[in-house]
């Protein structure tokens, strides 16, 4: 089974030299500890920055620099900033090639669902609903099932959509899978020690197996 | 021309109990923390205010809602309140969540003076409950609507006298669309300096935008969330 960082990990093969990324908060902001060597990527942060960086340094830290998740942050050399307009202008207009996000629920027709959880408070859908509506690829960083250990991969959504039909790859602590066009997870990896049997158990939806099924490499 | 007020009381003076108001900011960062301040002194109620964040509970926007000033908050985001989570399961206090992007576009509508926007952002989930949808070259659009304020107050690090402003780092966010789209926008600076001291080809709102400005002092900047690395 994979820890957070290994899911992290595991996403960060996924991004190709030259990508502009956007990292959702949770999982998907560990990726960028894990951007291979060589790899040049720029990562977006949808408050209005191009070329976000590490953390400052302590003693370093800008109240006008902060990330989508509040956090203080750096700019890199070559960074440009924006307003929220443009920002969800160039998300709306597909120029970010990669979008990384958390989930609550993803269907097996690619539909997602974050934001909301009703007799709960609810926070917001903040960005979200934009970057699913409008990225062509979007990678969602999850647990399988969730604490009461119910599969989070489903026939349907049962809480509120964050965006329909928009998931494409999914990798969790048990397996890396495909979302397919005419719907269906297609299993593509398993995590270390995990059987094709225990993801067929922690996956309620249509689970498509064809062949051997590989172990990660990292 | 002089848009220069004397300070932020002057600034908010004539805004009055059921109005609608934008302000800028995401989080702490780029609060008009000045005229939120005198809004709070002066205690005008039943406002809608249209902001990214709802504020912390010791600041920004929290602290109106701590005085129940707010009758309605239209936001993308409203977590890390506890007294905002309170009036709404109560029902004291009316919220419309909407998309980040929906709620930067409807406010840059308003300022390009165009009605409406059309976005995919929440085709299929119940934001699209009610609203038009129309088909372009095969995918589903949602119609939004341009917001209408009766005042808009952002923050920017300086300006001008003309109205004129530079935004800092990612404090500009949604200052410097929601300043284009007040019937009134109100902008305080940390610095305000003389016409022709910004280089023209830099300046991020155009003065024309602006109706009254004002030099803030001791601005707070609270940092949410401090994040830092360890010097090797």
């Amino acid at each position: 089974m994979l820890t957070k960082e290994d899911i992290a990990k595991r996403i960060a093969r996924e991004i190709k030299d030259g990508y502009y990324v956007n990292l959702g908060i949770g999982i998907p902001t560990l990726v960028a500890n894990y951007i291979p060597t060589g790899v040049d990527v720029i990562l977006q942060s949808e408050n209005g920055l191009l070329g976000m960086g590490p953390f400052p340094f302590e003693g370093e830290e800008d109240a006008d620099l902060i990330n989508a998740g509040k956090q203080t942050i750096t700019m890199l050399p070559g960074s440009a900033v924006f307003d929220s307009a443009m920002s969800f202008g160039m998300i709306r207009a597909k120029k970010v090639n990669l979008t990384i996000l958390g989930a609550m629920e993803v269907s097996e027709n690619g539909d997602i669902a974050n934001w909301k959880i009703p007799g709960k408070m609810v926070k917001g859908m903040g960005g979200a609903m934009d970057l699913v509506a409008s990225a062509d690829n979007i990678i969602v960083a999850m647990q399988h099932v969730n604490k009461a250990g119910e599969s989070k991969l489903l026939p349907a959504c049962t809480l509120p959509l964050t965006g329909v039909k928009c998931v494409k790859k999914i990798v969790t602590e048990l397996a890396v899978l495909d979302v397919l066009p005419e719907g269906g997870f297609k299993l593509l990896e398993r995590a270390p020690g995990v059987s094709v049997e225990e993801i067929k158990a922690a996956t309620a939806g249509k689970l498509i197996i064809e062949g051997e099924i590989p172990e990660m490499v990292f | 021309m002089n848009k220069v007020v004397n300070g932020a009381d002057e600034a908010i003076h004539d805004i009055k109990d059921g109005m609608t108001l934008m302000l800028g900011g995401f989080g702490m960062c780029g609060l008009p923390e000045k005229c939120i301040a005198a809004l709070v002194k002066k205690g005008t109620k039943n406002l809608t205010c249209i902001s990214n964040n709802a504020g912390v509970d010791d600041f920004g926007i929290g602290l109106m809602l701590k005085q129940r000033q707010v009758k309605k908050m239209i936001s993308s985001y409203v977590g890390e309140n506890a007294e905002f989570e309170r009036q709404l399961l109560s029902g004291e206090l009316e919220v419309e969540l909407i998309p980040q992007g929906t709620l930067a576009t409807r406010c840059m509508a308003a300022g390009y003076g165009m009605p409406a926007i059309f976005t995919p952002a929440g085709i299929g989930t119940e934001v699209a409950i009610g609203k038009e949808v129309r088909n372009f070259n095969g995918k589903d659009y949602l119609m939004e609507m341009a917001f209408e304020a009766d005042f808009a107050i952002v923050k920017a690090w300086k300006g001008d006298r003309l109205g004129n402003l530079v935004y800092r780092a990612t404090a500009r966010n949604f200052n410097a669309v929601m300043a284009m789209a007040g019937k009134i926008t109100i902008a305080e600076v940390e610095e305000l300096v003389e016409p022709g001291e910004l280089d023209p080809d830099h300046i991020h709102t155009p003065g024309i935008y602006v109706h009254r400005i004002f030099q803030g002092e001791n601005y707070e900047k609270r940092i949410e969330q401090r994040t830092v690395r360890k010097k090797q």
